[in-house]
């Protein structure tokens, strides 16, 4: 009990002095995570106005299909990730295995379902009161996807948010694609899983508690942002 | 605003004219659904001139036939013909306004359909006017009271200025202050121009906009005559018990 407050107080330490290796740590995570997000909103959003708004032969197969990739295990991304680009995969002549863009790419495939599943949700029950006055001023069913997704913006970024939380806790994915490789791929929760294994709990903890300060600053954003939104009755 | 609907004087207006121009036309339509006749109507043309006012008991097909004539729903045989050059619109019972500002729903549309910058600003200053909106332009859509969310439609469906207004019960839930608001609105666009198709449960609305009614019970028009004429002597047995509000089955 005794090293685990003295490992907890040197964690802050850590944490307040401005540890450049912690910090560097800190900063790729975001970096890799955000990134994936932003390429994975940009997928997955449209994508899932798309689904909930038409109409085709097929439709619900996809629907349940992207739904159950939501719940995709990591390391199996991370391993189907690392077959396309290991030197003898289709994708090996890129040479992105065991770099941060590997991790994200990962990271992309591990959340866009994600946020194309809880989007398509979003935006079909505001399709359903929005419809038939879209139709009426003449939008064709495709063409309300740009008005759905900006009047949805405010709930959609819940579904962003799910994203980003899945991103950032993650582990197996970017562990087989990164390989946590020392000042280059080596992630806040890689780290926390080696240096935990090694003994060194000060910089597995201080990552943890910045881990967990991100997870509450990020939700309490998008719920401040909400609630403004729907104080203005714009969500 | 408000004063100005006082002070209007609600004439009845003349009968259709049968040589006006036909603004549309049902021929043959029905609208079939679990092998029940929703609405089955052999002939219907509508023609340009004082409002057609849709009247019937709950379930006679009122809302499906606005629809089908707005052409938001499909008939399972038939057609209905109109010129399609003819800009139409629709006001729903519930407005349903997207989540903008009062100024930004009316924009939307005129944006939808190209319509340049400069000139959008000046329509929808004017709309706002017309709507006595100017001063909540900014705020939001959602937050504007029952009354005030029905006018702001109400203008944005006559942004693009339509030949063809489809009105479905767009008083049901206003008080009196508000409907007549609402009912100076239609007037105006029905002077300026525009044919208006309306859905109403209420006489006391029918007989101050005038015009004619469609009379539908069980999905089949029963009766198109002069509002005058209908209330005062309706011809079917269905459409006096309705007028009696008595029960229809």
């Amino acid at each position: 009990m005794q090293d685990f407050a003295s490992s907890l107080h040197s964690s802050f330490g850590m944490i307040l002095s401005g540890d450049a290796q912690l910090w560097a740590i800190v900063l790729l995570s975001l970096r890799v995570s955000l990134t994936a997000v932003m390429i994975a909103s940009v997928i997955g959003l449209p994508l899932g106005a798309f689904l909930a708004v038409s109409r085709f032969r097929g439709r619900q197969i996809l629907v349940v299909m992207i739904n159950a990739l939501m719940g995709l295990p990591p390391v199996v991304v991370g391993l189907l990730v690392y077959l396309m680009l290991s030197n003898s995969g289709p994708l090996g002549v890129l040479q992105l295995l065991y770099t941060p863009t590997a991790m994200i790419i990962a990271q992309v495939v591990l959340i866009t379902p994600i946020i194309a599943a809880l989007s398509r949700q979003i935006i079909q029950v505001l399709d359903a009161e929005y419809d038939e006055q879209l139709r009426s001023i003449g939008l064709s069913r495709l063409g309300s996807i740009p008005v759905l997704l900006w009047d949805g913006r405010y709930n959609l970024l819940t579904a962003v948010l799910a994203g980003f939380g899945r991103a950032i806790a993650e582990v197996g994915a970017v562990i087989i694609v990164g390989g946590n490789i020392n000042h280059v791929t080596r992630v806040m929760t890689t780290s926390i899983a080696l240096e935990t294994s090694k003994g060194n709990l000060e910089l597995a903890l201080a990552l943890g508690v910045i881990l967990l300060l991100l997870a509450l600053i990020v939700n309490a954003a998008v719920s401040f942002i909400g609630q403004g939104a729907r104080q203005t009755a714009y969500a | 605003m408000l004063e100005q609907v006082n002070k209007a004087v609600w004439q009845t207006s003349p009968i259709m004219d049968p040589k006006a121009p036909t603004v549309l036309e049902l021929c043959d339509i029905r609208l079939i659904r679990d092998e029940q006749h929703l609405v089955n109507i052999p002939n219907l043309t509508i023609r340009q001139g004082a409002p057609t006012l849709i009247m019937g008991p709950n379930g006679a097909g009122k809302s499906l036939l606005l629809r089908l004539m707005h052409g938001l729903i499909s008939p399972t045989q038939g057609r209905v013909d109109f010129d399609t050059d003819v800009q139409q619109a629709m006001v729903f019972q519930r407005p349903v306004l997207l989540r903008r500002s009062v100024a930004g729903n009316i924009d939307f549309v005129l944006k939808a359909h190209r319509i340049p910058r400069a000139v959008r600003k000046d329509r929808v200053n004017a709309l706002l006017r017309m709507a006595d909106l100017i001063p909540k332009a900014r705020q939001s859509a959602r937050t504007l009271s029952g009354g005030e969310q029905q006018r702001l439609a109400l203008v944005r469906a006559l942004a693009l200025k339509p030949k063809i207004l489809f009105l479905d019960e767009p008083t049901a839930s206003l008080d009196p202050s508000a409907t007549h608001a609402i009912e100076a609105l239609i007037r105006q666009a029905n002077d300026a121009g525009t044919k208006i198709i309306m859905v109403t449960h209420d006489p006391g609305q029918a007989s101050r906009l005038g015009g004619e009614i469609v009379f539908l019970h069980k999905g089949q028009v029963l009766e198109q005559t002069g509002v005058s004429d209908f209330l005062t002597e309706p011809k079917s047995t269905a459409a006096k018990h309705y007028l009696a509000g008595g029960l229809l089955f």
